[in-house]
């Protein structure tokens, strides 16, 4: 039965929205295409868009990132790898960073965990290579002279963390640490 | 037009006419589908991305030719032959211009009903000798659907016979001198029409390629220059198709004459052409048992009753002048 009334649908009352159809694609000859001509004509890709991924410096054009390894453990894919280490100020940095891009998913992970804004994820996906070995970026491929998406933030200054030149207690809106054993009775 | 051009040059001129334009289709069709897609197309390889067609020959040619271990070779091999080699015989009774055509055959209709219908081997020996049960059910399908539309296309173009009395393409132009028959024949032509494009396999009645369905249907196995001859000779097809319906009911070469005849019977034709990748652009499959109950229980029984009533009206007109 229920064939039969397909059968119906497609011989007789569709014959006239056949036509309608065939009107309606002849119609879309005047209508503007879609079509953006890649490599002349660039896509427009909103701040927030998700591309290749950028190491940033703070506004003293030190290094942000601490090596603390958050956003290698949060990727979904492993693809962050990365060694931490110290300076002379006790200012701790990667000693490399490599990211594997044919492995990253762009899931922006990463950024979310970091808690300096070093990581950052910016909008550019024009990273085509011939050879895959040329996709993993080391560390001079992803750091950048910039702070990226948050200007003016700087971690040590707003951390209570003592590093060569700084004491606890000595960074903008912090408070000296209070010496609790001085609060005994 | 008086002086008989030589025959052999009328012949190569019709064959290099239309392998050129065979191939231009495939550009033709990719620019219009992607005009009313709202897209661009092929545009990059030369002017308007005509040169996309050279790029895609080349490229035929240098895949791998290849027969599967299992296929029954010679026919393999014969099968995309024999589609290029009937479309291209049906072009012989199609008159271009006055004289200018390549035997003006006093049976030209069932010559071309003959020929058209032949190509239907390629597509049932193609898919029989690839051993491959998608190309064996594309193979039946084709069979079955070429059985169905070939009863009323032949019918619907007996209603432009009976008007003129005659088989032969050239007479039957020369009878629309005044009136193209798409006017007293109207129902014959839309018959007719659907019918040829159920005869080239073109959407919306590829039921034997559905490559949604059964892969690429009967032409599953083949590759390089085999699947160009396939892809070839369905482009044949469709200029054929174009042709004859110009022929029967659009008065041919016939028109004004501040353009020469050859110029508006190509004009015609390539309406028809355009009209043949509307349909593509805009229409989806019907399924198949939809579309033999369309054939049989639709189609057959209205050109019956056309043919009757012009066979009717033909013998009043006679037996009272
Ligand atoms: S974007 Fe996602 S996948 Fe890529 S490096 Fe960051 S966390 Fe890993
Ligand atoms: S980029 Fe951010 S999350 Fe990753 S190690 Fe450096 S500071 Fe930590």
């Amino acid at each position: 039965m229920d064939n039969r009334l397909l059968t119906m649908d497609i011989t007789e009352t569709n014959m006239f929205s056949i036509i309608q159809s065939m009107w309606l694609t002849f119609l879309h000859m005047f209508h503007k295409r879609e079509t953006i001509q890649y490599p002349e004509e660039k896509v427009k890709l909103t701040t927030r868009w998700r591309g290749r991924i950028v190491l940033t410096r703070d506004p003293d054009m030190g290094e942000r990132c601490v090596g603390c390894y958050l956003c290698a453990a949060a990727c979904p894919v492993d693809c962050i790898s990365l060694q931490a280490t110290e300076d002379e100020h006790g200012r701790r940095y990667p000693e490399f960073f490599r990211i594997n891009f044919s492995r990253c998913i762009f899931c922006g992970y990463c950024e979310e965990a970091c808690p300096t804004y070093a990581i950052q994820l910016i909008p550019d996906f024009e990273m085509g290579e011939y050879n895959r070995q040329n996709l993993v970026y080391e560390k001079k491929d992803l750091l950048i002279d910039g702070q990226g998406k948050y200007p003016g933030y700087n971690y040590y200054k707003v951390a209570g963390l003592a590093i060569g030149g700084k004491d606890k207690g000595e960074a903008e809106h912090e408070s000296p640490p209070v010496d609790v054993k001085s609060l005994l009775p | 037009m008086e002086a008989p051009i030589h025959p052999m040059l009328i012949v190569a001129g019709v064959l290099g006419g239309v392998m050129l334009v065979a191939p231009g289709l495939i550009w033709l069709e990719r620019r219009l589908l992607a005009l009313w897609q709202d897209r661009y197309g092929p545009n990059r390889a030369g002017p308007f991305g005509v040169l996309v067609v050279l790029a895609d020959t080349l490229k035929l040619f240098f895949k791998e030719d290849w027969t599967p271990p299992f296929a029954d070779k010679k026919v393999f091999i014969v099968a995309p032959a024999i589609v290029v080699i009937t479309a291209l015989l049906g072009f012989v009774v199609i008159p271009f211009a006055p004289g200018f055509i390549v035997s003006d055959l006093n049976i030209g209709i069932l010559f071309f009903l003959a020929t058209s219908s032949m190509g239907a081997y390629s597509i049932i020996l193609g898919g029989w000798a690839s051993n491959n049960k998608y190309a064996l059910l594309g193979a039946m399908r084709g069979a079955a659907q070429m059985i169905s539309y070939e009863v009323f296309m032949g019918l619907s173009m007996m209603g432009v016979v009976l008007l003129t009395g005659s088989f032969s393409l050239q007479t039957i132009v020369n009878a629309q001198q005044d009136l193209w028959f798409v006017v007293p024949q109207f129902v014959g032509f839309v018959t007719f029409l659907i019918a040829g494009i159920a005869e080239t396999h073109r959407l919306p009645f590829d039921i034997p390629e559905s490559e949604s369905e059964i892969i690429a249907g009967f032409h599953s196995e083949y590759s390089g220059m085999k699947f160009g001859m396939f892809f070839v000779g369905e482009y044949i097809g469709i200029i054929l198709i174009s042709s004859i319906t110009v022929c029967l009911y659009f008065g041919g070469w016939l028109g004004p004459a501040f353009l020469p005849p050859v110029v508006w019977f190509i004009l015609k034709t390539f309406v028809f052409i355009i009209l043949f990748i509307l349909l593509r652009a805009s229409l989806p499959r019907p399924r198949y048992d939809q579309l033999m109950d369309f054939g049989w229980k639709i189609l057959l029984p209205v050109t019956i009753i056309n043919l009757m009533i012009t066979a009717a009206i033909v013998l009043f007109n006679e037996n009272s002048p």
